[in-house]
């Protein structure tokens, strides 16, 4: 018998996902199979918020008629239940982007997580000033004269926390410039990120302009500085590979909602050695070691920052939702959005009247589009297309500094995810081709 | 409910025409008692100023400027319309009616006698998300109108 021996590389080379992957996906995904306005739903919206497969449902329904109990307290068979099915799902997130297990902290949202950090920050310079807490606290506490920066192209998530912190230790807030095309300049970076830095925030991916930052390189900026430096992964956990320990980051944030799970828990990853001696954000119940009557000391993370009871069936959902992303491959979903992105901008650039923001055709981009119609309001858009069964979000998405940067109040946005597929996007171009005729534009 | 329904040919009219459009080209009457109301949607960015003016009980005049879709342009350029002429009252009962109607979800019909151009907005109310873009000029004229009158 004649043996025809594979070689090894080839073995192993997953394939690339394609749109016959796509509709096996779909299936888990019982919101997706629906009629809107009579057409079958094409849902492009998920960088505002993702759906939910049957696993991820199943897992928060599994644990409320089996496990559900308080954790971290009770003897009893439920209550160790719980707690082990809290704590499994957050060393399966801590794997999910690269962090161990105490430097996973759970919280609502990515919005609650860079507020726990502007809080705690400012919580730093109060005890520092009283000599409360581990000395390396006054080398945190920021004061007049210290600058924080931002981009001009942050969610408002990542921009009011910081406009506060500032506002409560009296540092500056000072922010790298976007280009017309929507990217950053790092040499203008270089002359803004300095020895007055002392913490630099910035997302991973653009919501609006789907412009992946240069990571590395403003991490390297900010570490010549000395500053913290903290990363909205938003955009990018749910889509790509994440290693916050490889990029060297202090801290990043993110929502399970959008990465397949429900809404009402999200991640603030720390890195350890700052965690462990930041004041925390809220007090209260589970996050302590001694109460008194006059004061409390207070556990290391990730408890620290948990106080009261926590959104435990949310979490387990989120590692449901974290494995279904890692079986079908986070490199192969990037892949696989990139390319719908990149059929999104090629579309929409050929159609008169239609302006893309962000890098164009044929540049990098995550899988999203935002675009602004000649004549005819973003939210008259959304309407047009909503009537043809396809869902985007219109208005500033949460980014108005950016918007009015670029001269638009609202624009357009079509965000894809893994259960999308090429026809998806087309279905979408065809409508939006039709747009500027219906309101005479 | 078709798109149509909720786009009518007189609001898409209206969108364009953009009737007393031009606030900051526009002097108000000599005399006239003014209002002025700015009203913005965080939600989609819809901004419309609009200045009333009364004279001996009536509207004289209504200006205004704004940005937004084409729901919240149309809905300012039918008031502007309908409102010039009427006494206080009557434009205070208009605004009740208007607004009646928008909130009820499509329960309640526009009276065309009462309205004119304006119960073409009646497919609005059954789009909750966008009943505040047809609102948006209506509040400002109500604060308006309680200022100058």
């Amino acid at each position: 018998m004649a043996v025809v021996s594979t070689p090894a590389t080839l073995e192993r080379a997953v394939p690339v996902m394609d749109n016959a992957e796509v509709l096996r996906i779909r299936n888990d995904f019982p919101v997706l199979n629906q009629l809107v306005n009579g057409q079958p739903l094409v849902y492009l919206d998920s960088g505002a918020t993702s759906q939910n497969p049957l696993s991820v449902i199943e897992a928060e329904q599994e644990f409320y008629e089996q496990r559900n109990a308080a954790v971290h307290r009770g003897a009893h068979h439920l209550a160790v239940e719980a707690t082990e099915a809290f704590e499994d799902a957050r060393q399966t997130v801590a794997d999910f982007i690269g962090a161990d297990y105490a430097e996973t902290v759970w919280t609502s949202n990515a919005t609650e997580g860079l507020n726990l950090v502007s809080y705690a920050l400012s919580n730093a310079a109060l005890w520092a000033a009283q000599g409360r807490g581990d000395a390396g606290l006054k080398d945190l506490a920021l004061q007049p004269g210290d600058e924080i920066v931002v981009t001009e192209m942050e969610h408002h998530a990542n921009l009011i926390p910081w406009q506060e912190l500032a506002f409560r230790t009296g540092a500056t807030l000072r922010y790298l410039p976007v280009d017309d095309a929507g990217r950053l300049d790092l040499e203008h970076a270089a002359g803004i990120i300095g020895s007055r830095t002392r913490l630099l925030a910035f997302t991973h991916a653009s919501n609006v302009l789907g412009t992946i930052n240069p990571v590395r390189e403003l991490v390297a900026l900010g570490r010549a500085a000395g500053a913290l430096v903290v990363l909205d992964a938003c955009q990018s956990a749910p889509h790509m590979p994440l290693d916050v320990k490889a990029l060297d980051v202090d801290f990043a944030v993110f929502s399970g909602h959008k990465m397949l799970a429900p809404t009402g828990i999200g991640v603030l990853y720390g890195k350890q050695e700052l965690l462990d001696i930041l004041p925390p954000f809220l007090t209260g119940g589970s996050m302590i070691t001694t109460v008194t009557m006059e004061r409390a000391e207070y556990l290391p993370a990730p408890q620290r920052f948990e106080a009261g009871t926590q959104r435990i069936s949310q979490a387990v959902a989120l590692a449901a939702a974290a494995n279904y992303l890692t079986e079908t491959g986070l490199d192969r979903i990037h892949r696989w959005e990139a390319e719908l992105g990149q059929r999104m901008v090629t579309g929409l650039e050929a159609l008169p009247g239609i302006r893309v923001l962000g890098p164009g055709a044929g540049q990098e981009r995550i899988g999203l589009a935002a675009f602004d119609v000649e004549g005819v309001h973003a939210h008259d858009v959304g309407q047009f297309l909503d009537s043809k069964g396809i869902a985007v979000r219109v208005g500033h998405h949460c980014a108005q500094p950016l918007h009015r940067r670029l001269g638009l109040t609202a624009t357009t946005r079509a965000s894809a995810y893994l259960y999308n597929t090429t026809d998806d996007v087309d279905r979408f171009l065809d409508a939006v081709s039709g747009v500027r005729d219906y309101f005479r534009a | 409910m078709s798109l149509d329904q909720l786009y009518q040919q007189i609001i898409l009219d209206h969108s364009k025409a953009r009737h007393g459009s031009g606030l900051s080209q526009t002097e108000a009457p000599e005399g006239a008692s003014t209002g002025q109301s700015h009203q913005l949607n965080p939600v989609c960015g819809d901004e419309v100023t609009l200045r009333l003016a009364v004279s001996d009980g009536k509207v004289a005049q209504v200006s205004w400027d704004g940005a937004g879709c084409s729901i919240s342009m149309a809905s300012a350029s039918v008031f502007s319309e309908l409102a010039e002429g009427m006494t206080v009252d009557e434009l205070h009962g208009v605004i009740d009616s208007f607004r009646e109607v928008l909130r009820s979800r499509g329960k309640v019909h526009a009276d065309p006698e009462l309205l004119g151009d304006a119960a073409a907005f009646e497919g609005v109310a059954r789009y909750a998300a966008r009943v505040k873009c047809a609102m948006i000029s209506w509040v400002a004229a109500e604060d308006a109108l309680n200022q100058a009158s």
